[in-house]
């Protein structure tokens, strides 16, 4: 049942269980600037990492001379992919079941690919070095779109891989064609868009790195790492480099945001890793800004089109998409193994209609590997993007309100669960109520009236909306697992005899207060206060094995392990205290941390009382301590929900926009903490203006990246940046042990189309149907240009 | 990330700092700021010899009036110049140049005069001398000498200062009567290039009848700044108007010379030319109409 | 060649190559981590550091070019070992996520409030738009800043 109340609390504050918005407990050490960051990790003798990239896409290396290098002062060792193949390890597996180079060994195929490795006493010395690396390449034609990978005659890009003979990297499929095309032969109205939706990157604001500490006499390797799934980099590790896990400790320390860039395996972990091995000492590799952006997991860059099948009354009967995804070089995506292109089939969307069929194709390009990044949920931004502005477009082509004909076509509240025509089953939603809040908050019937207006003036205005279905949550085992692993995820949670706890965990948080939030979900079944229990994270050798933090995954996994562990625990204490207060255990009530007599309140122990007796005055044949770890499947997953209204300005001249109002009405079911949740949705509506307004990464004719810096990538400061107005309405998963469904990535799935409907919105009525991303000023101005050239 | 090594040289004052330029040849550079200087060096795209700090040398960074000028020191950092009550007062186009530079931060440590010497046609200062008859003053350990905007702004990230020549000054005429100007700029973000820059200057007669003198210069739409010297002649002994703005802005766009890039067509750079010098020309003439 | 600077009140030095920047002397030559690095083109700004008393990226500047001079970083924000007025903002406010560009911010928000103490929300913004965030979306950085404004304000009221 859905209510608008954010702040339920059984708790007290000076317990904080769920629903209090608990100050956070990492903020100390990160307000004084003692945050541990990969970078900030010295150790004796530690030595640097520099890596010498490809000027150029596509080319044969023909040689490379390392002499000169190897001369700098300062400097140990210069690798190269051949001294690395002497170890096996010039290629290593991908997370995606394809193969990647470390070091290149025959042909450099993205600009900004590793070619040679300088190890040195000094980051300065390490790039003099690399300076004096003479490669020779002979340049081959570069493939620079999905378009061209496809075409005749098309260069074969990995020509390293048997049996490989063209640019194609995968195909999947979803849904029912002939029940589509039922539907496409019954329809009014077909609506068509094809939309690009650019490449960009996740750009947290600390790069990839770690060091590398193989103990020479050991052979155990510590390599602090920036590493959103630690257990699986560590098992990865060991298979990669042959080394035995249980002499891996991967230490993912304090991170300085991650938004998915921090799930791949890079090419200078390893090499970083092969270093240490043989040098004999710890080696640092972090990456710079260019680097970053240069080479590592990109987001996006699909080629999408949609076609989407109506009634003359609005009412959708079938969607078509056909969609053409640019990996790069190399297929590295982090997604489940099953799902090729992520969970892009939930393009469906919020809507009812029967039938579906999605049609996706992958290929190979002279570009950076990656695609799943940037908190878009396996890939539910791009789905999110174009099925709410085909809905939007669907609405000009009909005449009816875009609010009206996605009323008319919501999953109805008692629909739930839902099973779409893509095979999800949504949980629970109320999305009528969600939008119908955020036209109320943005006050939609005037600002139409003001636009009618406006426009009779010659003045641009736009309204647009976008309400969003989100699938997280990865995910149930037998449909979900990243290299056969199964997306499972774990809590592990001891109770000390002084009272306090502490919680070890299989994610891994680069920002999202874990270790508040997680408190809280043990304080609300425990009733032990927030301060008092211990959140680890990160640690391989530390904690229980997890699949990591990506794609909201944290709170509808790791925080429903963390319940589950929270009531066993609870359980075993109810025994406790009836043993203490010498009843039976039927008879024993519980309320914020006191175990009580049924009808005599004061006959109680706390639960501190019980942590000691743990230890100390246990029932016959019972087990010492109060501990335990779970391991939850998820049954299903959770689906956030949203709608966002956005209204813009646009200067008619310039065709510059600016954000007048940004209302969001998010549900992501109950929220732990509504400070930490809204401050999610502050982020991820801020991401999403950026991608909407002015950020991409492209290439010029030559293969060139031009998106490689900050200065060609944009981030919008605090200036540029919208002010957003939050609502929220509350539908708990039913599935879920506390009703959470998660919130990382909803802003950056839903806001995109949000600002994007909204400026095609303010020149719709010029013929204007679509832009592509970025909406930067110029494509305003030709938009309107063309369109007005178009009437004549 | 890292810059190649160099020879750094911190002198106190000026005569040092010529001794040194006149010495140093091709491979020395000063640093000023550095905010353009080191961001190079740390991608190796510059890789001085010897840097020549003169952040140490006193009187290079003062505002003042003399000689019917305003005078700026080469040293003067952007945040100077734009929190300068005698900059607002004197020349309203550098007083809302002044914040449109880069960013904050990057603003309290760059100046004037490295800005300037860097010639880059995205720099937003040369746009602003042009428009305003500035004038660049450049000595040796022999003498000295005074460039006008014109002549210095030579080619893309070239200007007319020779290897020994350290640039002290950056001087502009006065107002001579009621007078306006504004800088416009069209950024994705705070701290992007501009997409397209416009520097305005509008002097009128006492009576505020006519133009006497009009500058117009644009940033980022060709090898280095462009004055627009067909539009501000014909600004010049014209009434103030919409019309008359209207066609000037036309022919400023006309003198534009934009490449198509990732910030836009070659023709939209010049459809924001024309806008912003038409818009530019009233907020100038409104001003210089209150003055 | 020898840098010597006062750094949060107390004086330090090590030698250094002239090339070294600020940001890699104040992190690796005087061990304090608290100042970050970010970008390779000097807009991120996550290296602020006050120099005199003024924000600059120290990335972009010399060590040589601090000789003498005094800095002060994040990890000298606190006074008498108590957290700082904009300190306890953050906290309070959930002005930071990942914490990495939070020393900065800071920074900039104490010598802001330094020159003007009751700033508005543009000028908050403008103020900070030398410094990018990819966590919080600003909002909560600039109700952080504005709640250590208040409290200045009220402090000062009482006194």
């Amino acid at each position: 049942m859905t209510t608008d109340t954010v702040h339920e609390t059984t708790t007290p504050p000076e317990v904080g269980g769920v629903g209090h918005s608990v100050r956070r407990k990492e903020d100390d050490r990160f307000v004084q600037g003692a945050g541990r960051y990969v970078d900030d990790i010295v150790l004796p003798g530690m030595l640097h990492l520099a890596l010498l990239r490809s000027p150029v896409p596509h080319a044969r290396i023909v040689s490379i001379d390392t002499t000169a290098a190897a001369q700098v002062p300062g400097v140990v060792a210069v690798l190269t992919g051949r001294d690395l193949e002497g170890y096996n390890l010039a290629w290593m597996p991908t997370l995606s079941g394809d193969t990647q180079a470390v070091l290149a060994t025959d042909k450099v195929r993205f600009q900004g690919q590793e070619v040679a490795a300088v190890i040195a006493e000094s980051p300065y010395a390490a790039y003099d070095a690399l300076d004096l690396i003479d490669v020779e390449y002979d340049a081959l034609a570069p493939v620079l779109s999905p378009q061209q990978a496809l075409a005749d005659g098309a260069p074969l890009i990995r020509d390293d891989k048997e049996g490989q003979t063209d640019n194609s990297c995968y195909r999947w499929e979803s849904g029912d064609k002939a029940a589509t095309d039922r539907a496409f032969a019954d329809a009014d109205v077909v609506v068509k868009l094809d939309t690009h939706y650019p490449r960009s990157h996740p750009s947290p604001l600390e790069t990839c790195g770690c060091v590398a500490d193989v103990n020479p006499a050991t052979k155990h390797v510590t390599i602090y790492m920036t590493s959103q799934a630690p257990h699986v980099h560590r098992t990865l590790f060991a298979m990669v480099a042959g080394l035995p896990e249980q002499n891996i400790r991967i230490v993912s320390p304090d991170l300085g945001g991650g938004f998915g860039n921090k799930v791949p395996i890079y090419p200078g972990y390893v090499v970083a890793t092969a270093a240490s091995l043989v040098i004999g000492r710890p080696v640092k590799w972090v990456e710079t800004r260019t680097e970053n952006l240069i080479s590592t997991g990109f987001a996006r860059d699909f080629h999408m089109h949609g076609e989407l099948a109506l009634k003359r009354d609005g009412k959708i009967l079938g969607l078509r998409v056909d969609m053409l995804s640019d990996n790069g070089a190399f297929f590295s995506d982090a997604q489940p193994s099953k799902f090729k292109a992520g969970l892009f089939h939930i393009v469906t969307g919020s809507y009812d209609y029967p039938a579906a069929h999605v049609v996706t194709e992958g290929t190979y390009t002279n570009k950076a590997p990656g695609g799943v990044a940037y908190r878009c949920s396996f890939r539910v931004t791009e789905a999110s993007y174009l099925i709410e502005r085909l809905v939007q477009n669907a609405a000009y082509e009909l005449g009816i309100d875009p609010a009206e004909i996605r009323m008319r076509n919501f999953i109805k509240p008692e629909q739930f669960p839902y099973e779409s025509p893509t095979g999800f089953v949504y949980d629970s939603g109320d999305y009528p109520r969600a939008l119908q809040k955020a036209l109320d908050l943005v006050g939609y019937d005037e600002l139409r009236a003001e636009q009618a207006a406006a426009r009779a003036e010659g003045r641009l205005m736009g309204i647009g909306i976008a309400s969003f279905t989100e699938v997280v949550g990865a995910g149930h085992g037998t449909e979900y697992d990243i290299v056969g692993l199964r997306m499972f995820d774990s809590a592990e949670l001891r109770v000390h005899p002084t009272g306090k706890a502490i919680l070890k965990l299989g994610v891994k948080s680069q920002g999202q207060g874990h270790e508040t939030t997680f408190a809280q979900i043990v304080a609300n079944e425990l009733g032990i206060p927030v301060g008092d229990i211990a959140v680890e994270e990160g640690d391989t050798d530390n904690t229980p094995y997890g699949l990591g933090t990506y794609a909201s995954r944290s709170t509808p996994v790791g925080g429903a392990a963390t319940a589950v562990i929270a009531r066993k625990l609870r359980a075993k204490a109810t025994k406790i205290a009836a043993h203490m207060l010498e009843a039976s255990e039927d008879d024993m009530e519980w309320e914020a941390g006191r175990f009580f007599v049924k009808g005599t309140p004061s006959q109680a122990v706390t639960i501190q009382d019980v942590a000691l007796a743990a230890y100390s005055n246990l029932p016959e044949g019972m087990e010492a301590g109060l501990e335990g770890v779970h391991y939850y499947d998820p049954p299903n997953m959770t689906y956030p929900f949203g709608s966002y209204v956005v209204v813009v300005d646009v200067d008619a001249d310039t065709g510059q926009w600016s954000v007048r109002r940004m209302v969001a009405v998010d549900d992501c079911g109950v929220r732990i903490n509504p400070m930490i949740v809204d401050g999610q949705i502050h982020g991820g509506l801020a991401e999403g203006y950026a991608m909407s307004s002015m950020q991409f990464i492209t290439f010029d004719e030559d293969g060139n990246c031009i998106g490689s810096n900050f200065m060609d990538y944009m981030i919008p400061t605090a200036w540029e940046t919208p002010r957003f107005e939050l609502a929220a309405t509350v539908t708990p998963s039913p599935h879920h042990p506390i009703g959470a469904k998660g919130v990382g990535e909803s802003a950056t799935v839903g806001s995109p189309a949000a600002y994007v409907n909204a400026v095609i919105d303010a020149i719709a009525h010029l013929g204007v149907r679509n832009i592509d991303m970025p909406v930067m000023p110029a494509r305003v101005w030709s938009a309107m240009t063309d369109a007005r050239a178009a009437q004549g | 990330m890292y810059p190649a090594a160099f020879d750094y040289v911190a002198p106190t004052d000026v005569d040092e700092t010529l001794g040194i330029l006149a010495d140093g040849g091709e491979d020395v550079k000063v640093l000023a700021g550095g905010q353009s200087l080191i961001p190079l060096m740390k991608l190796r795209l510059a890789s001085p010899a010897t840097l020549v700090d003169i952040n140490r040398v006193p009187g290079l960074d003062l505002i003042d009036v003399t000689d019917g000028h305003l005078r700026v020191g080469a040293l003067a950092r952007h945040n100077a110049i734009a929190r300068s009550d005698v900059v607002a007062t004197e020349n309203h186009t550098m007083a809302a140049a002044a914040p449109w530079i880069s960013d904050p931060l990057v603003r309290n440590l760059g100046t004037i005069g490295g800005s300037v010497a860097h010639a880059d046609p995205q720099g937003d200062w040369g746009s602003v001398m042009l428009a305003c008859g500035g004038e660049m003053v450049a000595r040796t350990a022999n003498g000295q000498r005074t460039v006008a905007a014109n002549d210095f702004f030579v080619d893309l990230f070239t200007s007319a200062l020779e290897p020994d020549e350290l640039l002290t000054e950056i001087r502009v005429p006065r107002y001579a009567g009621p007078a306006g100007g504004t800088y416009l700029k069209l950024e994705r973000k705070v701290g992007d290039y501009a997409t397209v820059g416009v520097a305005v200057h509008l002097e009128l007669n006492p009576e505020r009848t006519r133009i006497d003198r009009a500058g117009i210069a644009l940033t980022a739409v060709g090898p280095k700044n462009i004055k627009a010297i067909e539009a501000e002649q014909m600004l010049v002994g014209e009434a103030p108007g919409d019309e008359l703005f209207a066609e000037a802005a036309a022919r400023a766009a006309s003198a534009a010379e934009p490449r198509t890039d990732v910030r836009g067509s070659a023709e939209y750079k010049r459809a924001v030319v024309a806008t912003f010098v038409r818009r530019g020309l009233a907020q100038a003439a409104e001003q210089a109409g209150r003055a | 060649m020898d840098v010597t600077v006062t750094i949060n009140g107390t004086e330090r030095h090590a030698e250094v190559e002239p090339r070294v920047l600020l940001a890699d002397f104040v992190r690796t030559h005087l061990g304090l981590t608290g100042t970050h690095i970010g970008c390779d083109t000097t807009s991120c700004g996550v290296c602020t550091v006050l120099l005199d008393g003024t924000p600059v990226k120290s990335c972009t500047v010399f060590a040589v070019q601090a000789d003498g001079r005094s800095i002060t970083t994040v990890e000298g924000l606190r006074n008498n070992g108590e957290l700082s007025a904009v300190q306890r903002a953050f906290k309070e406010e959930h002005g930071l996520q990942c914490g990495f560009c939070t020393p900065a911010m800071m920074l900039v928000a104490t010598s802001l409030l330094e020159a003007n103490p009751d700033p508005s929300e543009d000028e908050i913004r403008w103020a900070i738009s030398g410094n990018l965030c990819r966590c919080t979306g600003y909002v909560n950085i600039v109700k952080a800043v504005q709640a250590a404004a208040r409290e200045a304000q009220t402090v000062g009221a009482e006194e």
